[in-house]
């Protein structure tokens, strides 16, 4: 069954804020959601990526194309792992980094996102990578920067977190190259989780065959029609079949209150052994956001084992950031080389 | 002093009044026709509708204490160019309305503007802790209309079970907003296709209908009555209706932007469009004006929440609930009336009669020897709701800046005129 | 028609008494992808050069790389080893406003820091934007700004003139 065709009606349902981040002749200007993204750009964007895979095995791991530029990493919520992967990502594009970390600074003695904003863009900024707590924080903040910034979303909320749902497409188009013929399933908290909603827009728009979500009830969606999935409550008929799974990383706090009971019992029936595995196609990838919480989402045997390429994800990270970068600072058309004058 | 409002349409629900004729009021009170009568002013009506003036159940003046968001000099001005000539504020100023001091301090200051009359309603419990009853019988003789528990949602049952009896003892109505405090969370949208789609945490009907399955159990028990206000479910409306044919002591408002507005209308994360309660889905929206139809819903209150830029311009799950709404009630409820949902009998009887009605008020309506509080409609007159012609302080509404169609001509309370176009 | 493979030739001549002359007995010799590369092929086989061929791509060090954009073909440079105290041979097939050369020696030069940069390019087409000069030329042709040269190959290796 796909679900291709919903996608259609359903890009009536958001309008405007996915235009924000485009210009008017639809070049990248910041890069805050899936939602809204032509299936041409995002292959655009993993051609980029592919491009600058190399870069990281050169034994000058740089390339100057961000020379000159300010990039701050503005996280409101922490984050050690993708910070440092922006970081890195800016730096082997020659650019200037800077590192602000809010829960112990300004904003949390009362400064509003706003007067941060100004005050950072006054030291003459060219881009925010941006990470915050509320659902919509990158899109208000793309929504006051000065015209020549760029912001990127590192996750708002529960709303995206594009940057990981494009790396994520990457890794799959390495190794599986083509997108239509797969079955795709995502297990975990979907209600809650901005990497899900970017990787099922991210999906749905490359033309995958299908795009499961297995989870207990509380933790999906009121209305799983509108994100264009095929719902699952079970891992064995979830993961039939399936070309790739998708683990989603379980927070602390969803087994404190009225959602989950324990550890052990997600384990038992939404956790991946090799055993589980079986199910699904011989080559079967597992995929995980990251950080593994080993003995919830999957037994140590998944992660390290031979379908796991979850280092990968790691790598790729790298370059998917570079190629985003550079594409929202750089203003102009993708061009081949031969338009330009040698 | 007679003045006469010459040549309008009087639509008078409570009357069975739809007529073109001549209004006569006299020393402030509405008069028996008299052509013999000298008069001292005319106002002419021609092309116009005249009509009891709007009661609103449901606003916030934000004075005293959110003075940075509106006062109610600004509120009660921008009350009478809406056509509202009573406005029945909510107790969440600061201090609380839960002293008779403050209910002094509002009317006196409403006295002073000299605009729309403030009613207030006093708070149903000290601090609307929900916990303590505050002293129901000095607030209402002190000028209190009714008590209202405001968006404090955080009664335990026992508590408000006793309130209510408290209130009924004295015969005093209760306004309550039907909201379950731990269903909603920290939801800020409406739990459905926009919620899972953006991601922002939503609040399930279930939020809004189990408060009023515990309502309603609380007055099969103990005979009270109830008026819920902002109603937005679908399934509200069912179940008020049933528990009306029982013949239970319900009534029930509805804001006028619920009417119209779905969680479709949102456009993106634009905090104008962060409501509580939420904008919900069509056949929410569709049951609310079936509602109104059918008389289950007998009034139509502005809800309005005038809010300082500010409070708008954050994330969105950060920002402020609410929409400056008072100045867009006429122009949306016209249009209902415009595409044939309601009469305009319907329309007029639910901003006047019903609420007067239901808060056991002589007013709502344009009998001879009622206090001329009256507002002349030009119903196709065309505005842009901006600059000079958006009066309240808070400008956070979606119709900001957008054309409406319908407008108040001049507006009277007490007979005096109070607004003129 | 220009004969390519025999202006190779005598570039491979031309590049080996300038190599006597400057004293290099085992240069480096780097082509510049794609059209470069190709020529370089030639002249280091012609040459019987005992260093391994390099190759680099320049697209991330063009300066005009902000109007022009990031091409997503780029090929991974290779440089067989370190160039510190090299001394290398530069070749490209076609050399105008001078801005690939100039990118192509930052790229060296973040490689590390080579004793001597001789520029061998197959055609030079005048009209400099930048002060960059060839040090042996196959061709010298003058061409209107409307008109483009390009390389093309593999194999056969052809000149073509084509209209902007």
């Amino acid at each position: 069954m796909s679900n291709a065709g919903k996608i259609d009606s359903l890009s009536k349902l958001i309008p405007d804020h996915c235009q924000l981040q485009l210009t008017s002749n639809n070049q990248l200007k910041h890069f805050l959601t899936i939602e809204g993204l032509s299936k041409e750009l995002l292959t655009e964007i993993m051609d980029v990526a592919e491009s600058f895979y190399a870069v990281a095995d050169q034994p000058v791991k740089k390339v100057p194309i961000l020379r000159g530029k300010t990039i701050v990493n503005l996280f409101f919520e922490n984050s050690t792992r993708t910070r440092t992967t922006f970081e890195l990502a800016a730096k082997r594009l020659s650019a200037d980094v800077m590192n602000i970390n809010i829960a112990t600074s300004a904003t949390s003695k009362g400064e509003s996102v706003l007067d941060t904003i100004r005050n950072l863009e006054a030291m003459q900024v060219d881009m925010f990578v941006v990470r915050h707590a509320d659902s919509g924080a990158a899109h208000f903040i793309a929504s006051h920067v000065a015209p020549h910034v760029s912001v990127i979303n590192a996750g708002d909320g529960q709303h995206a977190h594009p940057t990981q749902a494009m790396l994520d497409m990457f890794t799959i188009r390495r190794v599986k190259k083509d997108f239509s013929p797969l079955k795709v399933a995502i297990v975990g908290d979907i209600l809650h989780s901005r990497v899900a909603r970017s990787q099922i827009e991210a999906l749905n728009t490359l033309g995958v065959k299908e795009v499961r979500v297995i989870a207990p009830k509380t933790l999906l969606p009121a209305d799983t029609d509108a994100l264009g999935v095929d719902v699952y409550d079970d891992l064995q008929s979830g993961l039939k079949d399936v070309d790739v799974v998708i683990m989603l990383r379980l927070q602390k706090e969803r087994m404190q209150g009225a959602l989950l009971p324990s550890k052990q019992e997600y384990f038992d029936c939404f956790g991946l052994t090799e055993q589980k595995l079986k199910v699904a196609k011989p080559d079967v990838m597992v995929m995980h956001p990251g950080p593994v919480n080993r003995g919830i989402e999957m037994d140590a045997a998944v992660a390290d084992g031979p379908h796991s390429v979850i280092l990968q994800q790691v790598t790729n990270g790298i370059a998917i950031r570079m190629a985003i970068m550079t594409m929202t600072l750089s203003p102009t058309r993708i061009s081949k080389p031969e338009v330009a004058k040698p | 002093m007679m003045t006469l409002i010459k040549n309008g349409r009087i639509i008078d629900p409570a009357n069975n009044t739809d007529v073109v004729a001549d209004l006569y009021i006299e020393n402030g009170v509405i008069a028996e026709a008299n052509n013999k009568a000298t008069i001292d002013k005319t106002i002419d009506a021609s092309g116009k509708w005249v009509v009891p003036g709007f009661i609103d159940i449901n606003t916030e003046l934000r004075e005293p204490g959110y003075e940075h968001k509106a006062t109610i000099q600004s509120e009660t001005k921008a009350a009478v160019k809406s056509g509202f000539t009573s406005l029945c504020c909510s107790p969440n100023t600061k201090p609380v309305l839960d002293s008779t001091a403050v209910v002094r301090f509002i009317l006196d200051k409403s006295v002073e503007a000299g605009f729309a009359k403030v009613l207030p309603t006093g708070a149903l419990t000290i601090g609307l802790d929900g916990k303590a009853l505050s002293e129901m019988n000095s607030l209402h003789k002190a000028g209190c209309v009714a008590m209202n528990q405001a968006a404090n949602s955080n009664m335990d049952a026992a508590t408000l079970r006793g309130a209510l009896l408290y209130a009924e003892t004295f015969n005093i109505p209760v306004i309550l907003k039907a909201e379950d405090a731990s269903i909603r969370g920290q939801g800020c949208v409406h739990d459905g296709s926009v919620s899972s789609r953006l991601g922002l945490p939503g609040i399930s009907p279930s939020a809004e209908t189990v408060a009023i399955a515990q309502i309603i159990a609380l007055l099969e028990e103990t005979n009270a009555r109830v008026h819920i206000t902002g109603l937005s479910t679908a399934k509200g409306v069912a179940m008020i209706a049933s528990a009306q044919r029982a013949g239970l002591k319900i009534t029930a408002d509805t804001h006028a932007h619920q009417l119209h507005l779905t969680e479709q209308d949102m456009l993106g994360f634009d905090a104008n469009y962060h409501l509580n309660p939420p904008l919900r889905t069509a056949e929410d929206r569709d049951a609310l004006i079936e509602g109104i139809a059918k008389g289950v819903i007998s009034a139509v209150s502005s809800g309005h929440q005038p809010h300082q830029p500010d409070a708008k311009l954050a994330p969105f799950p950060s920002t402020a609930a609410g929409i400056s709404s008072l100045e867009t009630v006429l122009p949306l409820m016209l249009e209902l009336v415009q595409r044939k949902l309601l009469s305009e009998q319907q329309m007029i009887a639910c901003l006047s009669q019903g609420p007067a009605e239901l808060l056991g008020l002589s007013a709502g309506s344009l009998s001879v020897g009622n206090v001329a509080d009256i507002c002349v409609i030009d119903p196709l007159a065309t505005w842009q709701a901006a600059g000079d012609l958006w009066q309240s302080a808070g400008l956070n509404s979606p119709y900001f800046g957008q054309q409406m169609i319908g407008q108040v001509s001049q507006t009277l309370v007490n007979g005096k005129l109070v607004f003129e176009k | 028609m220009q004969d390519v493979d025999l202006a190779i030739k005598e570039m491979a001549a031309t590049l080996k008494s300038l190599m006597v002359k400057k004293s290099i007995e085992n240069p480096l010799m780097i082509g510049i992808h794609s059209g470069g590369l190709w020529v370089a092929e030639k002249l280091h086989a012609e040459m019987g050069l005992q260093k391994q061929l390099g190759e680099i791509d320049i697209s991330f060090y063009r300066d005009d790389f902000t109007r022009i954009g990031v091409n997503p073909q780029v090929k991974p440079s290779n440089i067989p080893m370190s160039v510190e105290g090299e001394n290398i041979i530069l070749v490209d097939d076609v050399l105008y406003t001078g801005r690939t050369i100039r990118a192509a020696l930052n790229e060296i030069f973040d490689y590390g820091r080579p004793d001597s940069v001789t520029l061998a390019v197959l055609v030079d087409r005048g009209e400099r934007e930048l002060p960059m000069q060839a040090d042996v030329i196959g061709l010298q042709l003058d061409l209107s700004p409307q008109k483009q040269v390009k390389l093309t190959g593999p194999t056969p290796l052809a000149l073509e003139i084509i209209n902007t």
